[in-house]
């Protein structure tokens, strides 16, 4: 298992904000955490990676990420925070270089096998012929789909995204889709979190349902998302539809 | 060769062009500044190269400074004068100038700057924007010009009052070849820290969360800077007191030719304010003023509103929430 999680709670300010989660992702899978703003999703992804104090038992690739180094998590799990920062107009290739820094590389410094990674990252997002443009030269999606590259150029077995879907047009929300499931199929495993409903339950070998830090439903999409259990997380009954091979959700 | 090799070796050749300049012009003028006669060169290599190389160790020592805060900090407008480390470093060297233990002041210079570099990481480090920062940074640097105020109100010898004021606004007039070797190797270990630390610098352009995990030991990197920039701007105050917005000035005008990226702007930016700041006195000497202008307050003229305008750009580009 990639990642294994055994009630796993957090508390933040003296609140309970990840009640006894537990939550496996293995080699090859893409689980979604779904659920209302503030149902902790973001704090159990931060747990999970060994980032944020947390009670129970998590394996990270078999080890502790509590007990890891900066650098030694970084080869386990790449991680794409909610809102991903560019602070410097850097060039996209060499904000998809930073990447390969857990492999002692620097964005001016590749070798060989880090040049590969970047430029196989570059591909699988469509962002080759974009790599010399500054970062405050391209549009929202490219910059969402760069940090998403720079993130895949870390080449760790798990890949945990905070919202990458954020903020995209429908077009640019289903790319990421596709760089998730191709990651997938290349034995990568995947947890990431998503208000969008239909592209989770289209990309998605399970979901986790979230309310108030508890898991509300786990399982295959169409299984999960009842309609009760829809209702139960955001108050608003919904269902699911097959709509050719793709997914909508709809809420009444 | 990558943009930013280009600019120092650029930077290398100005800063040499400077250099011999500043042999050559000032209120004296020189037919040869190489000539053999006695007269010659005592001016020239008693007065004017121990001033300019003063100058440029401690222009390097400032636009490294500035490079690297900027890049801890992720904010542009980072730098030893604006950060209060300028002004903690007049403290101590002031404190060891009116007590009478002049032969501590470098020490002294050396430990205030490290105290005000840790508050302002601390206090600045979760800043939201620009200003933010810069404000902490105006707290210190007035807490420190009152407390360099305290110092010389309660300082024993009243005599010696008008020499520290005018020390504290900055120059390298009549400095020796002691100067320079002293800032130059504050200079020296500084740029050892912080160019152990470029690799962190480059992380941190994705925000401190992120950097964390893609592997750097932020901790570390931290440490790394604050130190450095310590030494540099303790050697540089003790030996040519308060100097500021060098170390805005360099990182700026050296992006626009080596980039963006924090790690590769640390050597241009060195190069960048040793060159400015050699020109720069190369200028008030020449300034045909009674009293010469002290670089200090040259600096601050220029670069006062020059800091100005680089913070108005930001606050319209939305820069600054």
């Amino acid at each position: 298992m990639t990642l294994s999680l055994s009630n796993v709670s957090v508390e933040l300010g003296g609140s309970r904000v990840v009640d006894g989660v537990s939550l496996d992702v293995g080699a090859g899978e893409i689980v979604a955490l779904l659920g209302p703003n503030g149902a902790g999703k973001t704090s159990l992804m931060r747990a999970a990676l060994g980032v944020l104090a947390c009670y129970g038992l998590i394996a990270l690739g078999g080890a502790d990420p509590r007990k890891l180094n900066a650098r030694q998590r970084a080869l386990r799990a790449a991680y794409l925070p909610q809102r991903p920062q560019s602070i410097w107009p850097v060039s996209v290739e060499s904000l998809v270089a930073l990447g390969r820094f857990a492999y002692g590389a620097a964005p001016d410094r590749l070798s060989p096998p880090d040049q590969v990674a970047v430029d196989a990252a570059l591909e699988m997002c469509a962002l080759t012929a974009l790599r010399a443009r500054g970062m405050d030269q391209i549009s929202g999606g490219e910059k969402a789909r760069a940090h998403l590259a720079r993130a895949l150029a870390q080449q760790a077995p798990l890949l945990v995204l905070d919202e990458p879907t954020a903020g995209l047009d429908p077009a640019q929300a289903l790319s990421v889709g596709d760089v998730l499931r191709a990651h997938a199929a290349n034995g990568g495993a995947v947890l990431f979190s998503t208000h969008d409903i239909a592209l989770a339950a289209s990309i998605s070998d399970r979901v986790v349902l979230l309310r108030a830090g508890k898991v509300l439903a786990e399982g295959p999409p169409l299984e999960a998302l009842s309609s009760d259990a829809l209702a139960a997380a955001f108050g608003r009954r919904g269902r699911l539809e097959r709509v050719g091979k793709a997914i909508a959700a709809v809420f009444e | 060769m990558s943009a930013s090799r280009i600019t120092s070796l650029g930077l290398i050749g100005l800063s040499f062009v400077a250099l011999v300049a500043a042999l050559w012009l000032g209120p004296t003028p020189l037919a040869d500044p190489f000539a053999a006669d006695e007269a010659t060169r005592t001016i020239v290599w008693e007065i004017r190269f121990p001033r300019a190389l003063t100058a440029w160790t401690v222009g390097a020592a400032l636009g490294l400074s500035g490079a690297a805060l900027q890049g801890l900090l992720r904010n542009p407008l980072a730098d030893s004068g604006v950060l209060g480390l300028s002004g903690f470093a007049a403290l101590g060297a002031v404190l060891a100038f009116a007590f009478g233990f002049a032969v501590l002041a470098p020490a002294m210079a050396l430990l205030f700057a490290l105290i005000a570099a840790i508050a302002v990481t601390a206090l600045g480090w979760r800043a939201r924007g620009p200003a933010s920062l810069a404000l902490i940074g105006v707290g210190l640097s007035s807490l420190a010009g009152g407390l360099i105020a305290l110092a010389l109100n309660l300082a024993p010898n009243p005599g010696a009052l008008a020499d520290l004021v005018n020390w504290t606004l900055g120059s390298v007039e009549a400095r020796s070849m002691q100067d320079a070797m002293l800032a130059g190797g504050f200079l020296i270990v500084g740029a050892a820290l912080i160019f152990f630390a470029a690799r962190g610098l480059q992380a941190l352009t994705l925000g401190e969360e992120a950097a964390a995990a893609i592997g750097a030991n932020l901790r570390r990197t931290r440490l790394l800077v604050v130190l450095g920039a310590a030494a540099c701007t303790g050697g540089a105050t003790a030996v040519a007191g308060i100097i500021g917005f060098v170390g805005i000035a360099a990182p700026h005008l050296v992006r626009a030719l080596a980039g963006h990226d924090p790690a590769r702007l640390l050597l241009p930016s060195a190069l960048a304010g040793g060159a400015l700041l050699v020109c720069a006195d190369i200028a008030v000497r020449l300034l045909p003023t009674d009293t010469e202008l002290k670089l200090g307050v040259a600096a601050a003229l220029i670069g006062g509103p020059v800091f100005a305008l680089i913070a108005a750009r930001l606050a319209a580009r939305g820069g600054d929430a």
